[in-house]
């Protein structure tokens, strides 16, 4: 067993940066996330691992050191919260189109505009839906503990690497600030310069001698040349939808309603279905992991299964409900609950919106 | 008969002079008389004779040379408008081994990408700039720049740029001039033969400190003829310069060895 900690979820997620051989985390500062930069700069991985960090000028900065950073093949990562996460949705679509293997936090807060600092999932759209211009999409985890906030990180790289794609995971204010018992897991390396030049031989970190040089760019001027490299990210894109979903069912066997939720809203979700459950309303969870890709076929399967109805819990005014039913496709009743802007929902709000909304509507 | 080929015209025993191999056989996307090409040509000799082919990574801008990439023969990133800073900040942090240069206009250096400019100055990167200021946005169809001159008309100024609504140009090397990060800050022009070779030293002075891990950021602006935006013949474009742009951004070192020149 590894070293048990009690960690907020901010700063396990940074111990977890520096024990998953990242060589540079590039950030600035906002609330709820502060943590994250402050527990780095504090730590030293300078001295432990080798690690650079670096408070960058803006988030727009941050998210080009990513490219830069991660175009040379080393593993780069940054924090931030909602508004931050706006700004750097140029740099996510360059790095998208590059294909540059970067992984971004978002420690959702309530929003729109600056919004408030409270925990939020509002985020949804932009994080799972592209965020920024044109058509490519970033792999999204959804941590629903402290203990993920640490294991998500070695899973964000080794999937940015295996595709190539920029990997975010999606937290709240609450999974980052609560405290929780943590299992450390055991450090990985850093790779060396040479190791990395040997493994990724699209990374631009000086052409090969006798070799060609290596271009990492989002542009070709020629419209069927752009066709082509949209055809590219879309087949790789069909290929993590097929490989990579993740997901936790939860008293779904012999369940008649099914909560879809994920992070905070997952866990008091898992709350309220034991409280469905000692009503004699047999209720089951599908906590996602994975929110792109989706788990359309599961949920579609869960459909087959008879299931009667889905709630969609979110922290947001009904964003991830959209693809509960587009998986459930008409056949049964798809709704709904969630407070927003902050505020969080309890488990008897979600048990009283199922009878509700589902039960009862 | 057989076609005459190149080889026929141009024997090994009558070189005397040819490009350096770290400029690609692409055709330069440029207009003839542009500025650019010379400019990368320069960079190209410098990495070259200074033997950094394999351990460069440059990062082209956007704007006219957001093609740099085809014309250099190092390994290039192409950066988002005004980002290069940024991804050079990193990539020589990461590397600190490596040679990293970014090739800037001015609009990607001096308006959108400002804040990128001045923190990686500020933080005193050990990274060079190259920063081609022609006071015009030629990709875009030739638009008002920062660096556009008080009453030069451009496509966004059609009755010449007026101070009350446009504001001064911004002289941005001798602004970051003035940050400790920054350790060698010249202003050169490729225009004549002997600008060009005077611009090549410089490049070369920026390159060599970064080799030699001098302490800050070597920053290189080249005054530039753009004869298409500006809708002057080539010639006339560069006489332009000098009488115009030079009075206003004058020629020469600004900064050495992190102290200013007097």
């Amino acid at each position: 067993m590894g070293e048990l900690r009690l960690m907020k979820g901010n700063e396990a997620l940074a111990e977890a940066v520096i024990r998953a051989g990242v060589d540079g985390y590039f950030g600035y500062p906002i609330t709820p996330q502060s943590e994250v930069i402050e527990y780095l700069t504090a730590e030293k991985p300078e001295e432990r691992t080798g690690m650079v960090v670096l408070q960058a000028e803006s988030e727009i900065a941050s998210i080009n050191m990513l490219y830069g950073g991660g175009g040379t093949g080393k593993k780069v990562m940054t924090s931030s919260s909602s508004p931050g996460i706006s700004l750097m949705q140029e740099g996510l679509s360059y790095i998208a189109s590059a294909e540059i293997p970067i992984v971004l936090v978002n420690v959702v807060r309530g929003g729109p505009g600056l919004g408030d600092i409270q925990p939020a999932q509002s985020d949804y759209f932009q994080s799972t839906k592209g965020g920024g211009h044109g058509d490519y999409r970033l792999i999204v985890l959804g941590p629903s503990s402290v203990q993920e906030m640490s294991d998500f990180v070695p899973l964000a790289f080794d999937l940015a690497f295996k595709y190539r794609n920029p990997v975010m995971i999606l937290s709240d204010g609450a999974i980052g600030q609560m405290m929780e018992k943590v299992e450390l897991f055991e450090p990985i390396p850093r790779l060396t310069d040479k190791e990395i030049i040997e493994r990724y031989p699209w990374a631009t970190n000086g052409k090969p001698k006798g070799g060609e040089r290596r271009i990492l760019t989002s542009l070709d001027l020629d419209p069927a040349k752009m066709e082509r490299h949209n055809w590219h990210l879309q087949k790789k894109y069909k290929e993590i939808e097929e490989n990579e979903v993740r997901f936790e069912a939860i008293n779904t066997e012999d369940a008649d309603y099914v909560i879809v939720a994920y992070g905070s809203s997952a866990r008091i979700s898992q709350k309220a279905i034991q409280l469905l459950r000692e009503k004699g309303i047999k209720t089951g969870l599908l906590r996602l992991i994975t929110l792109w890709p989706f788990p359309y076929k599961q949920i579609e399967a869960l459909v087959g299964q008879g299931i009667k109805g889905f709630l969609s819990v979110e922290m947001s005014a009904g964003q991830m409900v959209e693809d509960v039913r587009l998986a459930v496709n008409g056949k049964v009743k798809v709704e709904h609950f969630g407070r927003y802007g902050g505020m969080v929902h309890s488990p008897e709000e979600v048990m009283e919106a199922l009878e509700q909304k589902i039960i009862g509507g | 008969m057989s076609e005459i080929t190149i080889k026929d015209i141009i024997k090994s025993g009558k070189v005397v002079y040819q490009k350096t191999k770290l400029m690609t056989d692409t055709a330069l996307s440029y207009c003839p008389g542009c500025g650019h090409g010379t400019a990368h040509r320069l960079i190209m000799e410098v990495i070259e004779e200074l033997g950094l082919e394999n351990d460069t990574i440059g990062i082209a801008p956007v704007g006219c040379s957001v093609l740099a990439y085809e014309f250099m023969d190092v390994d290039m990133q192409e950066a988002a408008h005004g980002r290069a800073p940024a991804l050079a900040t990193a990539i020589k942090r990461l590397w600190p081994k490596k040679t990293v240069f970014t090739y800037q206009g001015d609009g990607d250096l001096a308006a959108i990408g400002t804040a990128e400019t001045i923190h990686a100055c500020n933080r005193g990167e050990k990274i060079v700039i190259i920063f081609i200021n022609n006071g015009i946005y030629g990709m875009t169809g030739g638009q008002m720049a920062p660096t556009t001159l008080i009453g030069m008309k451009t496509s966004t100024t059609p009755y010449g740029r007026e101070v009350s609504k446009m504001g001064n140009p911004l002289k941005i090397t001798e602004l970051i001039a003035q940050l400790p990060g920054t350790y060698y800050v010249t202003r050169q022009a490729v225009h004549s033969p002997s600008a060009a070779r005077k611009a090549k030293r410089a490049i070369k002075k920026a390159f060599q400190n970064q080799l030699d891990d001098k302490p800050g950021l070597s920053f290189v602006e080249v005054v530039s003829n753009c004869n298409s935006g500006w809708k002057m013949t080539p010639l006339y474009s560069n006489e332009w310069m000098v009488e115009n742009m030079f009075p206003f951004y004058p020629i020469g070192d600004i900064k050495v060895g992190g102290e200013l020149v007097k």
